[in-house]
C-alpha cells in the first residue's frame, strides 16, 4: 500500500531538528516542499492544543486535502509531527512511542546539545525502519 | 604472619560502596562535554582527560592496594592481570582480559568488552579525533607510576570509532628504582 508520509521533529523553540520522508511512494521534489509547508502551518494549532491536554499523543489535529497531521508532544515540548494519508491511529501511536524512546537515547548522549539538529545516521536508519514497520 | 589470600575481584566489588551507574556515566559525559566547550580543540581535550586520569590514578593506587589485599606482583605479566581482573572489576564493575603479550613481556593489550563510561554516547562529526575514555589510560599510567613502573598507554581499538571492543596497549618503559628521599649531607 503506497502511503505518503513526512515526519518532522521540532524542538520547543520551533526549530526543526530532524526531518524525514518516510512514506513508501517515490519522493517528488514539489511534494516534499508542500509537506513541510503544511507541517509548519500546523505549528500554531499544536502549540495551543498542547497546553489543553495532559496526554502526549494528540491525534489528528489538522487536515489538508486528504493529508492528515498527527502530533505527539513530549514532556520537554519537543513535537513529533507526522503528515500522512492513512488512517492507522494505533500504528501511528506506536510509531511515535518508539521514536520517543530513540529520542531519549539521543538526549542521553552527552555530546548532543538538546535543541540542535540530530545528525546521527544511526538514528536516521532506526526511524526509517520503524516507519516501515508501523506505517 | 602470612598475608590473607588476595580477594577476587568479585568479592571486593561486592564489598565496596556502589554508585548509580547512570549517574556515573552522565557525570563523566558532562565532564567531557564541558571540556569540549572550554578547550574546543579535540587534542587538548584528550591531553586534559589523560592528565585528569593521571591525577586520579596516583591516588587510586592507594585505595586499590588497601582494599584488594594483593601481594607484590612478581613481574609485569602479573601486574597486568591484576589490573584487568581485580582493578577494573573493583572500580568499574567490568572484567577486562589481557592479550597480545610481546616477546619480552613488556607490552600487552587490555581488552574491555563493555565500558560503563560510554553508555548512550555517539561521537558527532565535529569530535572525530576524541578519545572519549582517555581518562582510563591516565588512571593506569598514574597508578603504575606510583608503584615504580613508567608506562606508556595508547588506545588501539575504540568502539566509538567503529571497532568491536576497547583495547588499551600498555607498554612498560622502565622500572624506576625506589629513591631514598633524603639527601645524606643535609
Amino acid at each position: 500500500m503506497a502511503t505518503t508520509a513526512c515526519f518532522i521533529i521540532v524542538s520547543r523553540n520551533d526549530i526543526p531538528i530532524y526531518e524525514a520522508e518516510v512514506g513508501s511512494t517515490v519522493k517528488r521534489e514539489d511534494a516534499a516542499h508542500l509537506h513541510q509547508f503544511i507541517l509548519h502551518a500546523a505549528q500554531d494549532i499544536v502549540q495551543d492544543l498542547a497546553w489543553t491536554t495532559s496526554a502526549m499523543f494528540l491525534k489528528a489535529i489538522d487536515r489538508f486535502n486528504d493529508l492528515v497531521v498527527s502530533v505527539y508532544v513530549t514532556a520537554g515540548h519537543t513535537r513529533f509531527m507526522l503528515l500522512h494519508d492513512s488512517r492507522n491511529d494505533d500504528g501511528i501511536k506506536s510509531f511515535f512511542q518508539e521514536v520517543h524512546e530513540l529520542y531519549i537515547k539521543t538526549l542521553l548522549n552527552p555530546l548532543y546539545l538538546p535543541g540542535s539538529r540530530i545528525t546521527s545516521s544511526h538514528f536516521d536508519t532506526k526511524v526509517r525502519a520503524l516507519a516501515r514497520k508501523y506505517l | 604472619m602470612p598475608a590473607a589470600a588476595p580477594r577476587s575481584g568479585d568479592a571486593i566489588f561486592a564489598s565496596v560502596e556502589h554508585v548509580n551507574a547512570e549517574l556515573f556515566t552522565l557525570t563523566y559525559g558532562a565532564i567531557v562535554r564541558q571540556l569540549l566547550t572550554d578547550l574546543e580543540e579535540v587534542d587538548e581535550v584528550n591531553k586534559q582527560l589523560d592528565q585528569m586520569g593521571y591525577n586520579i590514578g596516583i591516588r587510586l593506587i592507594d585505595e586499590f592496594l588497601a582494599k584488594a589485599n594483593v601481594s607484590r606482583c612478581v613481574d609485569f605479566k602479573e601486574t597486568a592481570e591484576t589490573i584487568a581482573k581485580v582493578g577494573f572489576k573493583m572500580f568499574l564493575g567490568v572484567t577486562a582480559s589481557v592479550t597480545n603479550w610481546d616477546a619480552d613481556g613488556t607490552c600487552c593489550s587490555i581488552v574491555l568488552e563493555d565500558n560503563p563510561l560510554v553508555d548512550f554516547v555517539e561521537l558527532p562529526d565535529t569530535c572525530q579525533g576524541l578519545y572519549y575514555c582517555n581518562v582510563l589510560s591516565g588512571v593506569i599510567r598514574g597508578a603504575l607510576e606510583m608503584v615504580s613502573m613508567k608506562t606508556e598507554i595508547t588506545w588501539t581499538r575504540d568502539v566509538l570509532r567503529g571497532d568491536d571492543a576497547y583495547e588499551l596497549q600498555v607498554k612498560l618503559l622502565k622500572l624506576v628504582p625506589e629513591e631514598y628521599p633524603y639527601k645524606d649531607d643535609e
